[in-house]
């Protein structure tokens, strides 16, 4: 089991953060290999030619695993260490139907309530903060993480909200996640920022807003691509 | 998913009735039916689902599969979302939905994991080994992402924006076509697996991706139309599909609806 794993990664990207927590709860130590998404290196487009996305998994001579959430269930099935995945049938199901939510709908309630204007961004503000209600709503009673005292798949899924999701609110001047509106889900994000191992692959602050900030026309447009496609 | 349901003159089921075998669908004798549909509740296993859906297909794929007893309800979606699904599926209001012991699970590549786990003493449709798990995860994954979408703009739009999404689908059958190989199945040494399940609801979807966007897939992607002519011939696929005639039919109901010519 001393195979090296390499994860191909990109500086500020919240689903390699996914893959690089899973990999450190385990214990497993494993190779950042950063990429620049603007240049693209032969090593991710010959490991990940379907999608050309990061992470990407390399664990010793096998071909790449691809995909944040399949990487965190496999490092999760191939690895020892605690498990990040609830032991209960229906409980796996709702975790892994909660991050489905929160890559479709929840992601792009919020992208819409960030990057638009006029009468459409006060409809998506209202959905996303719906949305967040929902995903407010599997903590667990009296417990400080989605996968109860310690950090699980949902936490590790969600966790953009967590840190990514403020950084993105600045840059817009849109408030979604507050302390009044969300207490509990709010509470959970400063804890989940605090985690020891969570700090150790969680890219800057300041780092990270001034990597962005000069990405928000960028985001406007997408938005825009993303309401014609509606 | 679906926001409609067939003509009547279409229409399979009734509400709550046993699902009846997919060649003699307008012909509903209990003898047709498969035994394992018409044992209700000893797995207290409940489907709602709606007949052509290929998410509901994969799940109904599963059980058969598996051997599992089930009650299969149709949800007649043209006339409104019931009470029952629309509590169980608060999120999302959509269809297939498992209910087990009356615990709902959602999202048919979900509940089609969930199968395997609750019910670990049936054949699995996920390797055992994680690393072909994640693998079958990934390309399961894929024909959620794509097939769907892709085959819907197919017959939804025309000119530029058509022949942007003929593009895109041949491009994916030429990307699972590779991904398949020579294998018999998607699954490999495991056999019928996780990918085939979700990826056989789309093969009678073939014929009307074939004639919306003028190719045949037995050109574009030979292996892929072998293994859809493979699957087609296993019983737990056989028996949870429709013919391709009649998701032809199916989608000119829903241009009709949508007003698109």
């Amino acid at each position: 089991m001393s195979e090296p794993v390499k994860l191909i990664g990109c500086f500020g990207s919240p689903v390699v953060h996914r893959a690089e927590l899973a990999l450190r709860l385990k214990g497993v130590p494993y190779e950042l290999i950063t990429e620049d998404l603007n240049n693209k290196s032969e090593l991710l487009l010959k490991h990940n030619p379907v999608h050309q996305k990061v992470p990407v998994l390399l664990h010793g001579d096998r071909p790449a695993i691809c995909e944040s959430l399949v990487i965190v269930e496999y490092v999760d099935e191939a690895f020892d260490g605690p498990p990040l995945m609830p032991a209960d049938p229906l409980a796996r199901a709702a975790v892994r139907f909660w991050a489905s939510f929160m890559d479709k709908e929840c992601r792009e309630s919020m992208w819409m309530a960030l990057w638009t204007d006029g009468e459409e961004q006060a409809g998506a503000i209202s959905a996303a903060k719906a949305n967040l209600t929902l995903i407010e709503g599997q903590l667990p009673d009296g417990k400080m993480f989605f996968g109860g005292d310690t950090i699980g798949f949902l936490d590790i899924a969600v966790s953009g909200i967590a840190h990514w999701m403020e950084i993105f609110e600045e840059i817009a001047g849109v408030r979604l996640l507050t302390e009044e509106e969300h207490p509990t889900l709010y509470r959970w994000a400063r804890e989940y920022t605090a985690n020891q191992t969570v700090r150790q692959c969680l890219p800057d602050r300041g780092r990270l807003l001034a990597a962005l900030a000069p990405s928000r026309d960028i985001f406007v447009s997408i938005a825009k691509t993303m309401s014609a496609h509606k | 998913m679906l926001s409609c349901s067939p003509t009547s003159t279409h229409h399979p089921h009734s509400t709550s009735s046993q699902h009846s075998h997919p060649q003699t669908q307008t012909d509903r004798h209990p003898s047709n039916a498969p035994t394992m549909a018409s044992e209700k509740s000893s797995s207290d296993l409940t489907l709602l689902d709606f007949w052509v859906s290929p998410f509901g297909q994969r799940v109904r794929i599963a059980l058969a599969e598996k051997s599992l007893p089930y009650e299969y309800v149709e949800e007649d979606l043209l006339a409104g979302k019931s009470e029952r699904l629309l509590q169980s599926n608060p999120v999302h209001k959509k269809i297939p939905v498992l209910l087990h012991g009356g615990k709902p699970v959602n999202e048919s590549l979900i509940i089609v994991q969930y199968l395997d786990e609750a019910f670990p003493d049936t054949p699995s449709l996920l390797p055992s080994d994680p690393y072909a798990r994640a693998q079958a995860r990934f390309w399961a994954d894929y024909v959620d992402k794509k097939v769907y979408d892709c085959g819907s703009r197919l017959w939804k739009l025309k000119g530029e924006p058509q022949a942007q999404a003929r593009a895109e689908m041949l491009e994916i059958l030429k990307t699972l076509e590779t991904e398949l190989g020579d294998k018999e199945f998607f699954g490999g040494e495991h056999g019928f697996g996780f990918v085939d399940a979700a990826f056989a609801p789309f093969t009678p979807w073939f014929m009307s991706y074939e004639k919306y966007g003028e190719f045949k897939v037995a050109e574009v992607a030979p292996k892929i139309a072998a293994w859809a002519e493979r699957v087609g011939k296993r019983e737990s696929v056989a028996k949870s599909l429709y013919s391709p005639d009649k998701v032809y039919d199916f989608i000119g109901v829903l241009k009709k609806m949508y007003g698109i010519e």
